[in-house]
């Protein structure tokens, strides 16, 4: 068992972030606020609260703890704090369906003033439709995860502290806002993608991000060497921190996309039903209105 | 169909980017990705250093420890022995212990010496060596003790190459042969002193 004083210095923050801070405590604080704001009735259902509350602190304990120092020291770290991002915590957070309780949490002078106004305008309207939508949406999701594992764009990431924030932010925001897509609780006709089109699209965006695992998985050669030159945290050869690495990026993350489809389906079968779709997947149980 | 179509482009075009990048020979380009040379630390005569009296001067920047058995010898005589012949005036070789307590000032000066003039032994405080860690990326572990009190060091093998404004310029990779190092110095330029 690690002691008290363990779990406080894993706690540190490596490298400090006020933008992490803003986010992380701003969103849960927000939340919190809304919530109270929400009459009983209409308050979303324990497991989405838990969802909202659970994606970010694992972005916190990702970009804000000791974490952050192994994952840019370890490859297969560096996977394990993207599958965070940009699979579980982002996940978790559209799961949660926040959107209304944060209106109700945040200030009201930054959602009449800013937001509201902000999102009425046509140009933000079709710059947001052009990249959420079924066709360009999984195409910049996979995408990422190529581009930042392109060796020398991910040696340029790794040295850099600037390019690393950009790269962990940016699969974040992504994350979010894919699967706010492939989760919207809108009706077929509200929502921005049909039942199927978004099932399609989570189960097209499996084997290019399978391949990618399994490359870097069984190549057996070091593709990274930025871990070797800045030295490795732990005593891990190359090979081995790759190959776990390349497995975190092969399986949990097709899963995420297994159960995401999962919950389309189910949601999908309610609406058939005739019957309100509920807030919740059906998977958690007690979910709904 | 169009999607897959889609999905291989990118693909190609990240590798393309990879080619034409082309930063992956043993010694890389890292201007505008490292940062400039920054430290405050103490020399073998227990004096504050800090980065600005190497201003004017081009400045290799290596991590490691006087107990290593061979990566370091190896690295900082290959790093002398190339300076010699592509950097007649000017470059100094900064030698930054990751292993502050059993590089004594004394034996840090000792070590340094042994390698010629140009290279200096640094020992930095554990909260000046955590914000060196920080803003390089570097990383250093120490192990466990054995019965004589003796342990291995983990640390970083990148050499950081830095012009004579201080800025970062160049990385030199365990596998670069002297001539390498050598045409990577000349990138580096003479002393502006």
């Amino acid at each position: 068992m690690p002691s008290a004083r363990e779990v406080l210095a894993f706690l540190v923050p490596w490298e400090i972030s006020p933008l992490a801070f803003l986010l992380c405590a701003g969103g849960i604080a927000a939340y919190a606020a809304g919530l109270a704001r929400t009459p009983k009735t209409q308050r979303p259902s324990m497991w989405q609260r838990i969802a909202f509350f659970a994606g970010f602190i694992l972005v916190w304990l990702v970009v804000q703890t000791r974490f952050d120092y192994y994952a840019q020291h370890m490859f297969f770290m560096h996977r394990i704090a993207h599958l965070v991002l940009h699979h579980l915590a982002a996940f978790l957070i559209a799961l949660s369906n926040p959107v209304a309780v944060l209106g109700r949490g945040l200030p009201a002078r930054l959602v009449q003033g800013v937001l509201e106004p902000l999102w009425r305008r046509r140009a933000v309207q079709v710059a947001v439709r052009a990249v959420q939508n079924v066709w360009v949406a999984p195409v910049i999701f996979v995408g990422l995860i190529f581009l930042w594992l392109t060796p020398s764009i991910h040696f340029i990431a790794m040295l850099s502290p600037r390019w690393y924030w950009v790269m962990n932010w940016s699969m974040f925001l992504d994350g979010l806002a894919f699967w706010a897509l492939v989760l919207d609780t809108r009706r077929p006709g509200e929502a921005w993608a049909g039942y199927g089109a978004r099932i399609w699209m989570l189960i097209l965006a499996i084997p290019p991000q399978i391949v990618l695992g399994a490359y870097i998985a069984l190549s057996g050669v070091e593709l990274f060497d930025v871990y070797a030159l800045c030295g490795r945290a732990w005593d891990l050869s190359a090979v081995t921190d790759q190959t776990i690495g390349g497995l975190v990026t092969w399986i949990p993350a097709a899963m995420m996309h297994v159960v995401g489809a999962l919950i389309v389906i189910s949601r999908w079968m309610h609406a058939d039903r005739g019957r309100p779709a509920p807030d919740a997947p059906a998977l958690a149980a007690g979910a709904g209105d | 169909m169009r999607r897959p179509l889609a999905l291989l482009a990118v693909v190609l075009a990240l590798a393309g980017c990879d080619r034409v990048i082309g930063n992956d020979g043993p010694v890389r380009n890292v201007s505008g990705i490292v940062d400039d040379l920054r430290f405050t630390m103490t020399d073998a005569n227990g004096r504050t250093v800090r980065a600005a009296a190497f201003r004017g001067d081009p400045v290799l920047l290596y991590f490691g420890y006087t107990h290593c058995p061979d990566v370091c010898p190896t690295t900082l005589t290959r790093l002398s022995q190339a300076a010699k012949v592509a950097a007649p005036q000017g470059l100094r070789i900064i030698f930054v212990t990751v292993d502050p307590k059993r590089d004594t000032a004394p034996l840090l000066a000792e070590y340094a010496h042994a390698f010629g003039p140009r290279v200096t032994g640094l020992r930095p405080s554990e909260d000046e060596l955590e914000e060196l860690a920080r803003r390089y990326r570097v990383s250093y572990s120490r192990g466990k003790p054995d019965a004589h009190g003796e342990y291995e060091v983990r640390h970083s093998s990148g050499v950081f190459g830095f012009d004579g404004e201080g800025r970062a310029r160049l990385m030199i990779l365990p596998g670069a042969s002297i001539a390498d190092i050598e045409s990577a110095l000349r990138r580096l330029g003479g002393s502006k002193a």
